[in-house]
């Protein structure tokens, strides 16, 4: 029983490093720092989960447990932060090849942004969702 | 066995992190090299707990929880300038 799980416990830690050196090849070969960013995320939540569970099975103790589900929540909480700011930031510089990408749903958003800002100064600022969805409707 | 799946994983994070570093150095822009800290930092958490799990000891999980709980503030601090420079370009070109 205790060689079981320490294999999966193995098991798990080779799952996490494949899931990193997979991060690692996506930074590397990959064309702009918005795919890269996409490529670098994935062993943040993952791979941090299979090494808890890699943890939890080799020492078998619930303390150790309770230490290490709030690590997993930290990440879960903090990662997506950076992974928003860090693509806002890349969005907003152009650092980003715009031939690449399948749709740009925030070029619409931030033409339609500046539309309504120059063109509706006097009148009330916020335009109710019909209006959006209208637009949408003509842009296809 | 489990000699044999620990050696396997050393191996591969060094690999990871190598690849990383490659990206850190190379990178074109900040903001690649930011993407590229950040991983290496989840791939150093995760041979942090890599090293718990080989020794049967516990001394690594307080440093995984600090850094998995400040591992976002650079990324936040870096692309918060980033953009603000980027605005400020725009506004010159303007």
């Amino acid at each position: 029983m205790n060689l079981v799980l320490d294999v999966a416990a193995g098991v798990l830690l080779v799952v996490a490093a494949l899931l990193s050196v997979a991060a690692g090849a996506g930074l590397v070969r990959f064309p702009d720092a918005l795919s890269r960013m996409h490529a670098g995320t994935k062993p943040q939540i993952l791979g941090l989960i299979c090494v808890v569970l890699a943890i939890a099975l080799s020492l078998r103790e619930w303390a150790v447990l309770l230490t290490l589900i709030p690590v997993v929540v930290l990440q879960l909480f903090t990662a997506p932060m950076s992974a928003h700011m860090i693509g806002r930031a890349g969005y907003r510089t152009g650092d980003f090849r715009s031939e690449l990408l399948v749709a740009d749903e925030l070029e619409d958003d931030i033409a339609r942004a500046d539309h309504v800002s120059s063109e509706e100064a006097g009148e009330p600022v916020g335009r109710t969702l019909d209006d959006r969805e209208g637009d949408d409707d003509r842009a296809r | 066995m489990v000699e044999l799946l620990h050696t396997v994983a050393v191996a591969l994070f060094a690999l990871a992190a190598l690849l990383v570093l490659v990206r850190l150095v190379r990178g074109p822009g900040i903001l690649d090299r930011m993407i590229a800290t950040d991983v290496l930092l989840t791939t150093l958490v995760l041979t942090v707990g890599a090293y718990c799990v080989f020794n049967r000891t516990t001394v690594g999980v307080p440093l995984m929880l600090v850094l998995a709980g400040t591992s976002a503030l650079s990324a936040i601090a870096v692309s918060r300038y980033v953009s603000r420079r980027g605005v400020e370009r725009t506004g010159e070109e303007e």
